[in-house]
């Protein structure tokens, strides 16, 4: 098991920044607004039978100034450059040469859009006969965008941030799905609380109103169909709706972030993660249940925020955990986000610290009685991130003491 | 022999398992015996029709089958080769496992084309739309197709077979994953977080959306006549990198884990740096000062000054911009000794392995200071008189090498650098 634990002598890392544009709005307020009034933005008529939480419109212009920089990305990029200045603005620090030149990013990303009328195109033209050796050649020859391409590539999400806000430190991305959100926080936590690094940009970026991934997810049957319910009430209608969605963090040693006069949303503790083998009914359980007992001692006013996908068996296994935890109170970022996949993770820490520096948690949406009420301020919020088919990730999220 | 904390106060880190695979064979002693020979494995493109192509060769690995072919599924199959040859070089853990986490660079997953052609036929129609692929995906008929298609789906496999603990990560920094795969590696080690770590890096991707992709960017050769004499570095005549196959697996270890359990020490990664170009997603600052801040931060991370240098393996790609820019760079951190200190290019012969690039071309480097002898540029007959690099052109070189210098530059401004030792410094 890998883990980031806060070891004695290791500085203390703060969340000092969180941007977020969500199927739900833009920025903390408008995010927080909709979740207090238990508000979900579904489409169930743009991608029938499929279900998407489609993204809130945002104006692109305020964070991506140059059109150009615009047109050389596509929806996810530019949903997460957008999240992504969020975040900088919000610790304060945008246009900060200083700081910028030197922070570290890990970002989580999948890959980018197709165009669908090339793939589309090229495969109505097969089924008419083409067939010559060099037909698919000649057609991505003449038919692609050529800059399309570095709007796929998975490190290009780090890469047009950095050209955006001008970013000069690390740069690295996790691709592996849901997993890979809670290990872009696991080694940015760890870089920081060793010394490693001051300060670093953590996030991913989703979109989910995409025919190409419905087709890779459609292949396992994970999409939900039809009709939309709670995470927690799909079991017998299982799957997940995708949702489009850009979280970042900017993560802080506490002396960086004190030298600098910067206020903490929450601190972030620690991240576990592993992967269960998934061969046997309750592999996934026990691997949640080791990652819980690797975190911190949990004393104070506790709760879970659940990135639970919708997806069978993993659903109906972390169900299964959280049943052992009756009493924390449970959030389902599924029900009210859809399945933002890398972004998951991200975005439940967001909330996890959101919901710690305004003193509640934010009220459940549920009707199977996995959530319930919670009354008081939380002091100290456990992320949970378990793959729709790999990986676990665990986290905690604590008030700034 | 020397201290097992470096200059900061960190543990040593060595390597104590190579694996490698290019388009000039499988397993160290045939690559390192071809590459020194100065040959090629370029060659023109079997696997599928080049017609319509303005670059038809590229070095691929065509001794591994895998059924059904996918580039993800051939990036596996070599990732686990390279994985078994080091694993049985280092002699750690047990079998099936290995006793810490796995970092793997991989090229970014996505359907491909024969999925999604037998999609297409599936369908079962000449006219239809996107929606009547969607509409026939589901069913468990392609459910293998889901699996093979995640983005983790190598590293999970990996670490299944080889029992690495905990979650793998997998990580694309474009053309430097290779050596952010190794970085990762060091810094679990140095933070103490782990003893050991499985540093892998793998591409397959020689397909022909991948190729046309680079193509329409003009960054790869044309010159595809004879396929061996396309990948010039360091050339007045280049025009481009050549597409290539290829995996590299390295067992890291602290020095003194290693020393307890009496492995031999193949030698050490004494730095490693990266640093973010932000100024345009497939161009170099032109100042180069991210790149020159990279070399710096690496030597520094390795507490070594210019002079203690004595080969470069270049990134070296032999598009016009890379060769000049990394000339330029390079002479900035290293003043007058840059026409002094060896510097080769590997690429020259197994082309640009594009994730893998980073640990192919760290191991090509481990090599070179186990043997003393560098392996030559190839297709080194018209020096570029503007790059006045000591090129080791067409023949390897006896040399006494202490401390190499590898770089990685990729797309997205990912710039990477190691510095790697036979003996900790």
């Amino acid at each position: 098991m890998t883990d980031t634990a806060a070891k004695p002598g290791q500085t203390e890392v703060w969340i000092t920044g969180i941007g977020l544009a969500t199927s739900l709005g833009e920025g903390l307020d408008a995010n927080w607004a909709a979740l207090q009034e238990k508000r979900i933005n579904v489409d169930e008529k743009g991608f029938a039978p499929f279900i998407v939480h489609p993204l809130m419109p945002v104006t692109f212009d305020s964070q991506i100034p140059k059109k150009g920089d615009q047109r050389q990305m596509e929806a996810w990029q530019r949903i997460g450059v957008y999240a992504a200045g969020l975040a900088l603005d919000s610790a304060g620090i945008k246009g900060n040469k200083d700081i910028l030149s030197k922070i570290d990013m890990v970002v989580a990303a999948g890959g980018g859009e197709r165009d669908l009328n090339v793939d589309t195109g090229v495969l109505t033209a097969e089924a008419k006969g083409a067939n010559a050796p060099g037909f698919l050649n000649e057609r991505l020859m003449s038919d692609l965008r050529p800059t399309l391409f570095l709007a796929q590539l998975s490190n290009l999400l780090a890469g047009n941030i950095a050209i955006v806000n001008g970013l000069g430190g690390t740069s690295r991305t996790f691709m592996g799905e849901e997993v890979a959100g809670a290990d872009a926080a696991r080694i940015a936590l760890s870089r920081i609380a060793s010394g490693e690094s001051d300060i670093a940009l953590v996030g991913g970026s989703h979109n989910g109103e995409r025919k190409d991934l419905m087709v890779l997810y459609e292949f396992g049957d994970f999409n939900l169909k039809n009709k939309f319910a709670p995470v927690w009430a799909r079991k017998d209608h299982a799957g997940f709706a995708l949702g489009s969605a850009g979280a970042f963090l900017v993560l802080e040693s506490r002396a960086h972030a004190e030298a600098r006069g910067a206020k903490p949303y929450a601190k972030l503790s620690s991240v576990v993660t592993d992967l269960a083998r998934r061969k046997q009914s309750g592999d996934m359980e026990a691997t949640l249940e080791k990652l819980w007992d690797k975190l911190p001692k949990r004393e104070g006013k506790g709760a879970i925020i659940s990135g639970a996908t919708g997806a069978e068996p993993a659903t109906s296994e972390e169900r299964g955990f959280l049943k052992q935890h009756t009493d924390f109170p449970v959030r389902s970022t599924g029900t009210m986000f859809g399945h933002t996949m890398e972004t998951q993770f991200p975005l439940g820490l967001a909330l996890a610290a959101l919901s710690i520096s305004r003193g509640a948690l934010f009220p459940p949406n549920d009707s199977t009685g996995t959530e319930i009420e919670m009354q008081g301020a939380p002091t100290q919020i456990v992320v949970v991130g378990a793959g729709h088919w790999r990986g676990e990730g665990m986290a905690l999220v604590e008030a700034v003491s | 022999m020397t201290a097992p904390r470096d200059k900061l106060g960190r543990p040593v880190v060595v390597v104590t398992g190579m694996g490698i695979m290019t388009s000039l064979g499988n397993g160290k002693a045939d690559n390192w015996a071809k590459l020194v020979a100065g040959e090629s494995g370029i060659r023109t493109i079997t696997r599928f029709p080049v017609d319509g192509l303005r670059t038809t060769m590229a070095g691929t690995v065509d001794f591994v089958s895998v059924d059904p072919f996918s580039s993800t599924g051939l990036s596996e199959r070599m990732a686990e080769l390279v994985t078994e040859e080091a694993l049985a070089q280092a002699g750690i853990g047990a079998k099936a496992d290995f006793p810490g986490p796995l970092f793997l660079a991989v090229a970014p997953v996505e359907v491909e084309w024969p999925q999604r052609r037998e999609l297409g036929r599936a369908v079962g129609a000449q006219d239809f739309t996107y929606d009547d692929l969607l509409r026939i995906s589901g069913g468990g008929k392609y459910n293998a197709y889901h699996h093979r298609f995640m983005f983790g789906s190598v590293a999970a496999h990996l670490a299944e077979t080889f029992g690495t603990k905990g979650s793998p990560i997998s990580l694309s920094t474009a053309c430097a994953s290779g050596a952010t795969s190794i970085q990762l590696g060091v810094e679990a080690i140095r933070r103490g977080e782990t003893d050991a770590a499985l540093c892998v890096a793998t591409d397959g991707t020689v397909n022909p959306e991948a190729l046309v992709r680079f193509s329409l960017l003009s960054a790869l050769s044309t010159q595809n006549d004879p396929p061996q004499a396309a990948s010039r570095p360091f050339s007045k005549n280049r025009d481009g990198f050549v597409m290539a196959e290829g995996a590299g697996a390295l067992v890291l270890e602290s020095y003194e884990a290693a020393v307890a359990r009496g492995a031999k020490i193949l030698g050490v990664i004494a730095g490693c740096g990266e640093l973010t170009d932000s100024f345009h997603r497939t161009r170099s600052s032109p100042d180069g000062k991210p790149i020159i801040g990279c070399m710096n931060k690496t030597l520094a991370d390795a507490g070594m000054t210019p002079d203690q240098i004595d080969h470069i393996n270049a990134h070296g790609t032999a598009t016009p911009e890379n060769d000049k820019m990394e000339y330029n760079t390079t002479s900035a951190v290293f003043g007058e000794l840059v026409t002094k200190i060896p510097v080769t290019s590997n690429k020259s012969m197994v082309g640009h392995t594009i994730s893998a690039a980073g640990a192919v071309e760290a191991i090509f480097s481990l090599l070179t200071l186990e043997h003393q002898r560098i392996p030559p540029t190839i297709n080194y007959d018209t020096p570029d008189p503007t790059i006045l690099f000591d090129v080791v052109g067409n023949k390897a070189r006896d040399a006494r090498v202490t401390a190499v210098m590898s770089n990685s530059f990729g797309f997205g401004g990912q710039n990477a650098s190691l510095i790697l030792t036979r003996e900790p410094a």
